[in-house]
């Protein structure tokens, strides 16, 4: 039996989901369990599965990921809530230094099967912390994944992967798009793979590449290219870390062109190692430069200037449009 | 009127009580019309109101000189106020406009002015307290005789960098005053929920600062406290903790289901609520009457409608000026 659901009510039904199905996974996190989570993702939980694995934490956001952290080595799986992208840097320091390290570190004995959540993105008209997509600095770290889901589908699917994998989770929620779209989503315990990117629409001119929110406007710019007689090949990169490589080679191999769209700043971010892999395995399969549509090198700001600063559909078409006229 | 409020000590200095009714006031109509702004969708984001805190930050705020430096939260519009920023920088800053405080690039948490003194809105709960320290070890240092007041919700005390912060400023005897306001909430988790030791004042002792608690809806109670925290900390006696026992009477933000409190809760509060209970006092010391309230609501509504203009007709930042103030445009 499906039901129409948004992205946040599907976190929520996958949360419900598995900690029925398993009592190893617990919550924990800031205001998560009365208030039902600050975006409500969280909502329901407390009622149904109790204190004991739904906790409150205090304000401290390192000491919820040490916890989480001492947990997981000891055979819970605890999904953790930072409240925003922006309050995550305390939490670097049991993550990086710890979460990701643990199995290298004892060759095998420990592991760290946890997961983070956090909201991610702007769009929502906050400034700087309450907005960031800093999602190129946790993707970096080896023995972390990196996850970020842009459909209520694979937010259900994904997040159940995500506290299944035996490894340290960072799971993205472009919050953006939290309550953007319903879908049917079907309640059926069924996880998606964490190791493969997602093709949206077929297509063989060129290649768009996204993740998060902005596949939305990826999206709505092969819908205009579409127009146009372009066929594009949209792709959900989802997992950033580890980054299905074979998938993305293979539609270049395909269309020729790509072009890769993230609200991160550009600047050492995700878009230029999905570059870097198309240019060093895909080169003689390219009939143009790659090209990046970006959020800019600066600091997220408030919102007069934010649509500024996201990249529009507009800005993806001409990208693709430039790439498709080069010769 | 209040027929039970308590006349003021006959020693007070009637036009000073005054006053400090009237910045109170001035900065509960200043956020009710923010709030409605913020429905008109005039401010977007984030808007965290002081209402029912007033009489913190206006009694602390009289002991602040013009050398030290303010270190606020996200809750901080009242504290921008009382400190001098103008009314109109922040409406317009609120607004995101260039007119603003911080060029309308900070918004509702991050009101920043240097001229005096304020470093800030702090979106970053806790964020605030090691650069507080920091900037009293740089008072100590430069021996300019400056404080820092460093404001802050009882929720940031389950933070690292509280602990950090007090060891730290007690065993370097730095000009630090800490304002703990405690509303009894941090967002939907009630104190008791978060503290092992609900006795906040015991912490701070724990590091070997004085502590006091004090009556947050007191006005007359925060501002005593706060000179004899500024006095001890010029002296050179080292930190100063003081606990302000207050209520948020509005949402943490302005969305919030509100499932961990009644309205019942809230009422009573507002019933002991500073504005309420210190008119109150004033009347029955026949310092305020009918025509004089109806004066300072009419100034106050005055300078709230100007700043209002003054920050619909500003301008917002060129698109040109997105990548600038990143880095230093002086080559080094
Ligand atoms: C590091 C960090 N964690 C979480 C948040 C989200 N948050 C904002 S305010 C708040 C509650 C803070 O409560 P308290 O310190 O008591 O101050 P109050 O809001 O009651 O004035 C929380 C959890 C944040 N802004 N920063």
């Amino acid at each position: 039996m499906s039901q129409s659901i948004t992205l946040v009510e599907a976190v929520n039904l996958a949360l419900m989901h598995e900690m029925g199905a398993d009592e190893n996974v617990v919550l924990l996190g800031e205001d998560v369990g009365v208030n039902g989570g600050v975006f409500r993702a969280t909502v329901g939980l407390l009622e149904r599965f109790g204190p004991r694995r739904v906790m409150d934490t205090p304000l401290a956001e390192n000491l919820i990921a040490g916890l989480a952290v001492g947990m997981a080595t000891q055979g819970l799986k605890p999904v953790a809530e930072i409240q925003f992208m922006g309050f995550i840097f305390p939490v670097m320091e049991q993550i990086i230094g710890h979460a990701a390290r643990m199995r290298n570190r004892t060759r095998g004995r420990l592991s760290c099967p946890l997961v983070l959540r956090a909201p991610f993105g702007g769009g929502i008209h906050a400034p700087e912390h309450h907005s960031e997509s800093t999602e190129a600095l946790l993707a970096q770290i080896p023995g972390l994944r990196v996850v970020i889901p842009s459909s209520p589908a694979r937010a259900y699917g994904l997040l159940l992967a995500a506290i299944r994998s035996p490894d340290p989770v960072i799971f993205l929620e472009p919050k953006r798009i939290y309550r953007a779209v319903k879908q049917p989503v079907e309640d059926n315990g069924q996880a998606l793979p964490l190791d493969t990117c997602f093709t949206l629409r077929e297509g063989s001119d060129i290649t768009l590449i996204s993740w998060g929110a902005m596949v939305k406007e990826t999206l709505e710019a092969a819908d205009t290219l579409a127009g146009d007689g372009v066929s594009c090949e949209v792709i959900d990169v989802a997992t950033l870390n580890l980054l299905d490589r074979d998938t993305l080679l293979a539609s270049v191999s395909k269309t020729g062109r790509a072009v890769i769209i993230h609200e991160a700043p550009r600047h050492g971010a995700m878009g230029a190692e999905i570059a870097a892999t198309l240019s060093e395995r895909g080169l003689l399969d390219l009939q143009a430069p790659i090209a990046r549509v970006t959020g800019y090198d600066t600091v997220m700001p408030y919102y007069r200037m934010e649509d500024h600063y996201m990249p529009q559909a507009s800005d993806i078409v001409d990208a693709a449009r430039q790439t498709l006229e080069f010769a | 009127m209040n027929e039970m409020a308590v006349p003021l000590p006959d020693d007070i200095d009637g036009a000073h009580a005054l006053e400090l009714f009237r910045q109170m006031l001035r900065i509960r109509r200043f956020e009710e019309k923010c709030a409605q702004m913020y429905s008109s969708g005039k401010i977007r984001g984030f808007l965290h109101l002081y209402i029912g805190e007033e009489a913190v930050g206006t009694g602390v705020m009289q002991s602040v000189a013009p050398r030290d430096a303010v270190v606020a939260t996200y809750r901080e519009h009242g504290h921008a106020l009382l400190r001098g920023i103008s009314m109109n920088a922040v409406m317009a800053e609120m607004y995101g406009k260039q007119e603003g405080c911080s060029r309308g690039r900070g918004g509702s948490m991050h009101l920043f002015d240097k001229a005096t003194g304020f470093i800030g809105g702090n979106a970053i709960v806790g964020g605030g307290m090691p650069v507080a320290v920091g900037y009293a070890l740089a008072a100590k240092m430069q021996q300019n005789g400056a404080v820092a007041w460093c404001i802050f919700g009882e929720g940031a005390m389950a933070e690292g960098e509280f602990h950090e912060s007090m060891n730290l400023a007690a065993l370097w005897q730095l000009p630090v005053v800490f304002c703990c306001e405690n509303n009894y909430y941090a967002m939907g988790t009630a104190l008791d929920r978060s503290e092992s030791q609900i006795q906040l004042v015991e912490k701070a002792r724990s590091y070997r600062v004085v502590a006091e608690e004090v009556d947050g809806m007191d006005v007359l109670a925060t501002e005593a406290a706060a000179r004899r925290a500024a006095d001890s900390a010029r002296a050179g006696n080292g930190p100063y903790f003081l606990e302000f026992q207050t209520y948020r009477f509005r949402a943490h933000s302005m969305f919030d289901a509100e499932r961990y409190r009644s309205k019942n809760e809230v009422h009573e509060h507002e019933l002991q609520g500073p504005l309420r209970t210190f008119g109150a006092r004033l009347e029955a010391s026949s310092l305020l009457d009918e025509q004089r309230r109806a004066e300072l609501e009419a100034d106050i509504a005055r300078e709230i409608e100007n700043a209002v203009a003054f920050a619909e007709s500003g301008t917002p930042e060129p698109v040109s000026e997105l990548g600038r103030f990143v880095y230093s445009e002086v080559q080094p």
